[in-house]
């Protein structure tokens, strides 16, 4: 058991040198790195235009920049983020890597389509960066008509083109997830023996490929509008600027649980390994996963309360929204019930999940305020919906993604990064997040409104201490590159399982053979059962 | 493995029903029923996607999963037609066009 | 042509399987599940996105029925029939190219599918035809729009004077627009048209586009009754076309027709 551990001789970062064995890779895995790294760089990019938000709005006046630069500054913090930072995150750098392992498979159904949908990530991506950087674009993420299609003389068609293409992206991923997990699950690997984290990603995959066309179609159809002159968002021609709306939600709605899906698949694993118990109520988590997904189609027009729907459609869809609000619930209390009485402690991955359980618990709590009708008239395009979003978008599913990358790291890299400065980081996050936001929903209470580059005097202290947490959030994101890069040369070798965790993909070597597994394993045993972990790991030394 | 193979009459007679089909639904769009016109184009056109899906695309002799995968789409996309309506449906049919003098 | 290739893998022992088995499947059996499963659903995505048009088309539809029936009334029913017949009719070939790939026959794949293609071309050459058309008659918005005045509405909304409040038009109309309203909102069928049949065009193109490539496939003999996956695709997608088209078909040229 003292044995020094070494770096497996054959892995799949050392099967083939050279760019073009990563350019022209079918290995999910090497897919994931590249993907990984892509991710990372518009993770920056797009945080370079939030601390230009938070600059501008450390003064209540508008003295940084102009009015339309600002507008830019939003609208490509947005673009960057959601369609090329947050959607791809975790599955198409975890779900990729770890979706085989998981099952028992040595590769996704359709390893040539795996790279194909990272080619057109980065097509999707350099079309969106060249609209950047030849003058950006001002419409706000949402590309609400008729501005985009008439009013604004941004550069909105290539940045829109660069989303539709970055969606194929998300589809093809979606597409060989679904069918992976349907038909290339090892024996014995039963759908109620699969790791809760590909139960997500399986809901996920349902969202990206049905939500996913509905935005291309809205895109097309903006692009004919603005490029051809076309008449179908027209008001001058009888169009209906609202049918652009429901257009766009109909996908961006349930574009947030493709965000978030994948995070909490993350945080059943880490509660669960972290506590050393197996997840309270399984099947309940499970499927809470597709209730999720399904529930999430339902509930666009929330975000549409005073756009001009009727009252009786308004109604529906508070309803819808709140009870969509449950199986996020179900989720939130079986963690509770897996960390009661579990073995408990404070690795680096689990500060991110506690973190993560209250964070997401704000966000979802305070989204039912805005399902509420007659709180969102007050409360709607205020910073009371921002702050709400980013709880759950950076307080959850980034955080999510950050554990899931310390926990997984060693697998990937076969290597431990230092305990002492990622908890630093997982702390400077969680303060740092907290500063920036919490202050946000109180602003956003008192009416300061969203997309203002310039506010009320009297809600600068606010803003100021968003400014604030802004810097220490930025330190907490800063941090990871120093130490991971770091580890990769001067970690410790992590072995096989460092975290005495449950699943496959913990019984093979770290980093993996490329073909994953060298007999395909037999599954005999329920997932997150610890004591044949440790059973197994007294054979293996 | 390969899959079924369906004989030639069949795909024949689908061909023949679909052609039937279209003379159908173009001959019912010169009768007057109202509102039902459009009803009984739709339903045309459901039975001869249908027909296609089910023995064209060989839906009938796939896999279980298969048939999920179809019934989910159309599942979706009523959803999409469906809760579009609840709102438009619920809306004077008042249409946003600019005053004439 | 040889079912079995016995050699040497990485692993260093031998195994024989069909050429066309890709390592990370177990049998050509799940290999082709798979690749069918994965092509259904992706055809789902292409329900979705379809379908966001066809939401946009019912809404209009619904209130801007008058202008729907007077713009369906002035396509050509010929060219739109005889279209859909091709149409149809190329899913017959395209399903016997997948049954005769499926029975081994190489020269009857190759022509059945060339057959396909050229019907499809057939549909394409008379949308050129029906867009020349438009062109012509100023019914292309955005670009020479002019809803004619010789376009009389007929029955209801031409008794109405111009300038016409909203009134109940006769039976089940509840609308009823007059002649400056039409010039606006037969813009929206006829942006609808053009975005739909466009779109379908171009979905058929791409479909022309891969059918070249199986037919060239199918030529070399890639094709046996193990493995015909590529041409069983190809038959899915363009089936699925076909699908969009009888939809497309009765929306856009059989409104109102019996006025």
């Amino acid at each position: 058991m003292l044995d020094k551990l070494k770096i497996p001789e054959r892995n799949y970062l050392n099967n083939g040198h050279g760019l073009a064995s990563w350019l022209l890779t079918k290995d999910h895995k090497r897919i994931a790195i590249m993907y990984l790294i892509s991710i990372s760089v518009m993770f920056f990019l797009g945080g370079l235009f939030a601390v230009g938000i938070r600059l501008e709005l450390a003064t209540p006046q508008g003295d940084f920049v102009q009015a339309d630069t600002y507008n830019k500054f939003f609208t490509m913090h947005g673009v960057i983020m959601v369609f090329f930072f947050l959607i791809p995150s975790i599955p198409a750098v975890l779900g990729n890597f770890l979706i085989p392992p998981m099952i028992g498979a040595k590769d996704l159904a359709f390893p040539r389509i795996n790279l194909l949908s990272l080619y057109i990530y980065w097509i999707g991506g350099v079309f969106t960066l060249y609209a950047m950087i030849s003058g950006g674009v001002d419409t706000g993420w949402t590309f609400y008509t008729p501005y985009s299609a008439t009013g604004s003389n941004t550069n909105v068609v290539p940045t829109a083109l660069g989303i539709f293409i970055a969606g194929f992206s998300s589809i093809l991923t979606g597409l060989n997830f679904i069918v992976t997990i349907h038909r290339m699950r090892a024996p014995g690997m039963t759908w109620f023996r699969l790791p809760l984290f590909v139960w997500a990603h399986y809901a996920t995959s349902l969202v990206q490929v049905l939500g996913t066309p509905v935005i291309a179609i809205t895109i097309v159809m903006l692009g004919v509008e603005r490029g051809l002159g076309f008449g179908i968002f027209d008001p001058a021609r009888g169009g209906d600027p609202v049918l652009f709306q429901h257009l766009f939600w109909f996908y961006s709605h349930p574009a947030v649980y493709i965000m978030i899906l994948p995070a909490l698949g993350v945080q059943s694993e880490l509660i669960s390994t972290f506590s050393k118990k197996t997840i309270f109520g399984y099947s309940f988590v499970a499927f809470s996963s597709l209730a999720i997904a399904v529930f999430g189609f339902i509930v666009w027009a929330h975000h549409m309360f005073v756009a001009g729907i009727s009252t009786y459609a308004a109604m529906v869809f508070s309803f819808l929204s709140f009870s969509v609000a449950i199986p996020s619930a179900v989720k939130v209390f079986n963690w509770t019930a897996t960390l009661y009485k579990g073995a408990i402690s404070f690795e680096t991955p689990m500060l991110y999940a506690y973190g993560f359980m209250g964070l997401f618990a704000i966000g979802g709590l305070t989204g039912l305020f805005l399902a509420t009708l007659g709180m969102d008239i007050h409360l709607h395009d205020t910073y009371f919906v921002v702050a709400h979003f980013h709880y759950i978008m950076v307080g959850g599913a980034i955080m999510g993604y950050l554990g899931g990358l310390h926990f997984w790291w060693p697998k990937m890299t076969g290597r431990m990064y230092s305990e002492f400065f990622s908890r630093i980081a997982a702390i400077l996050v969680f303060v740092g997040f907290n500063l920036t936001f919490l202050p946000q929903f109180v602003v956003g209470y008192l009416g300061m409104p969203r997309r203002y580059h310039a506010y009320p005097d009297e809600m600068q202290v606010l803003n100021v201490m968003s400014s604030a947490g802004a810097s220490v959030l930025g330190l907490g994101y800063a941090l990871p590159i120093f130490y991971l890069l770091y580890s990769l040369k001067k970690g410790a070798v992590a072995g096989p399982n460092p975290w005495g965790a449950s699943g496959l993909e913990w019984q093979t070597q770290s980093p993996p053979l490329t073909e994953n597994f060298i007999e395909v394993p037999v599954v005999d045993h329920e997932p997150y059962e610890y004591e044949h972990v440790v059973a197994k790991e007294k054979h293996l030394v | 493995m390969s899959g079924h193979v369906s004989p030639v009459s069949l795909y024949i007679t689908i061909f023949l029903a679909l052609m039937v089909l279209t003379a159908a639904t173009v001959g019912a769009a010169f009768v007057d029923l109202g509102q039902f016109n459009f009803l009984v184009a739709m339903i045309i056109a459901a039975f001869k996607a249908t027909l296609v899906i089910w023995y064209f695309m060989h839906v009938k002799y796939a896999s279980n999963l298969t048939k999920l995968t179809v019934a989910t789409g159309l599942f979706f996309l009523a959803i999409l037609l469906g809760l579009f309506l609840v709102d438009y449906g619920s809306k004077a049919l008042t249409p946003m066009l600019p005053a004439l003098s | 042509m040889s079912n079995a290739v016995v050699h040497a893998d990485g692993h260093g022992h031998a195994h024989a399987h069909h050429p066309a088995l890709q390592h990370h499947f177990d049998t050509m059996g799940q290999q082709k599940e798979a690749a069918v499963v994965g092509m259904w659903v992706f055809l789902l995505t292409e329900i979705l996105f379809f379908g966001g048009l066809f939401a946009a088309y019912m809404i209009y539809r619904i209130w801007y029925f008058d202008a729907f029936a007077e713009a369906s009334r002035s396509l050509s029913l010929f060219w739109g029939g005889l279209n859909t017949a091709v149409l149809i009719g190329s899913s017959l070939t395209m399903a016997m190219a997948v049954r005769s790939a499926q029975t081994n026959k190489r020269t009857a794949t190759v022509n059945w599918l060339v057959l396909t293609m050229i019907l499809g071309t057939v549909f394409l050459g008379v949308k050129v035809i029906e867009y020349a058309d438009k062109f012509e008659h100023h019914h292309v918005p955005g670009y020479n729009f002019q809803w004619a005045a010789a376009h009389e509405a007929p029955a209801a909304g031409a008794e109405h004077a111009p300038g016409a409040e909203v009134a109940v038009a006769e039976g089940h109309r509840e609308l009823s627009l007059n002649a400056d309203q039409l010039q606006l909102t037969t813009q929206i069928y006829f942006s609808l048209y053009f975005t739909m049949t466009g779109l379908h065009a171009l979905h058929m193109i791409i479909g022309i586009g891969i059918m070249l490539v199986i037919t060239w496939m199918a030529h070399k003999g890639r094709f046996d009754e193990q493995y015909y996956t590529p041409v069983e695709m190809a038959g899915l997608y363009w089936h699925f076309v076909d699908i969009v088209w009888i939809f497309l078909f009765p929306l856009l040229y059989l409104v109102e027709r019996h006025v």
